[in-house]
């Protein structure tokens, strides 16, 4: 496969035809070829997620990450963005404005030369919640919810997702097929709140593939952090692998490549 | 998880950074993903002087424990100054 690709900062239009900073992966392929919008987690965008997307380039997609905290802090290194949203307020990004740059994300994407058309989203942790909000909201034509919280179940008073009702009542929104990554061990979504999501998604008749894995709690596919389980994350890889070359019907997706995922 | 939790408070001070001492005046104080130290969750605290940019930072990161005992050591070391001191 020939696997060159371009990886660089970009700029592209956002929530409310704004500019903002984004993260792009390409491969040179001629095309066609589908593309995924990278969601990063809380603590920012940050160098193993862009070596994330580099790796959906790597393997022969287009993948552009959205950086979800340069309103607050253009410019500025992505831990130092994240403290500066964290203490203006800006944690979390209100859903709205997540839609409107994963939808500006799709537009780029789209619009690459070597496009197919197709555009996946994924994301993990906090990303995996907002890659299950923009798979309802958006039309797309795959999702990957890499053990994202708060899809099910209500947040307590006092915390700052209190009083935004659970995504899951909106699973019959879900426009395309989604892929969920899930350790058993984790608490948020705990398998009871997998379980939940599960059913509701089998209610509305959803195309849907979901993966629990024993022993894994939460960032089980993150290499440098003490929640990595080799195992479980090489699994899910070769599920992420197989699920985006169904859906995004590229057949040059690179089986053999993986990375750091928190 | 991500608890999306933060504390915040205004302070008065100074905090040494890469670029030498500045003034601190506000800290988040949260317990939620590391960005460095080796745990899934920590005691996070963001010395910060917002006017000077997101640069003008001093963080920490603490394993729940340290947090705890550095906790106590600080009331601790407060409570034990002398009259009129603090």
């Amino acid at each position: 496969m020939y696997d060159a690709m371009l990886a660089e900062s970009v700029t592209i239009t956002g929530h409310n035809g704004d500019e903002i900073e984004a993260y792009s992966a390409r491969t040179l392929q001629a095309g066609p070829v589908g593309s995924v919008v990278v969601i990063h987690h809380l603590p920012g965008y940050d160098r193993q997620t862009k070596e994330f997307t580099r790796t959906f380039a790597a393997g022969g997609l287009n993948a552009v990450m959205p950086n979800l905290y340069h309103r607050e802090a253009p410019g500025a290194a992505p831990d130092d963005a994240m403290a500066t949203a964290r203490a203006s307020g800006a944690i979390p990004v209100p859903d709205e404005r997540i839609v409107g740059e994963v939808a500006g994300a799709v537009a780029y994407l789209r619009g690459l030369s070597n496009s197919n058309g197709k555009v996946g989203v994924i994301g993990h942790c906090s990303g995996g919640r907002q890659a299950f909000l923009a798979a309802i909201s958006l039309p797309l034509d795959a999702a990957v919810d890499c053990y994202g919280g708060f899809v099910v179940g209500t947040a307590p008073e006092g915390h700052p997702l209190h009083g935004i009702p659970p995504l899951v009542d909106r699973a019959g929104d879900l426009s395309c097929p989604l892929l969920g990554l899930f350790g058993r061990d984790d608490v948020a979504p705990s398998p009871e709140q997998v379980a939940e999501l599960e059913q509701a998604l089998k209610a509305h008749g959803k195309t849907y593939e979901f993966h629990s894995y024993d022993g894994a709690g939460h960032a089980f596919m993150q290499v440098d952090r003490p929640s990595y389980r080799p195992e479980a994350a090489v699994d899910a890889w070769q599920r992420i692998w197989a699920f985006f070359g169904r859906y995004l019907l590229s057949s040059v997706i690179g089986k053999e490549s993986q990375c750091a995922l928190t | 998880m991500c608890t999306y939790l933060t504390e915040k408070v205004s302070i008065s001070g100074s905090g040494k950074g890469p670029s030498g001492w500045f003034r601190l005046t506000d800290a988040s104080v949260y317990f939620d993903h590391p960005v460095h130290a080796q745990a899934e969750h920590t005691l996070n605290i963001d010395f910060l002087d917002p006017g000077a940019g997101p640069s003008a930072r001093v963080a920490v990161e603490l394993t729940a424990e340290s947090a705890q005992a550095l906790a106590k050591a600080i009331q601790a070391i407060l409570d034990s100054a002398p009259p009129g001191l603090c």
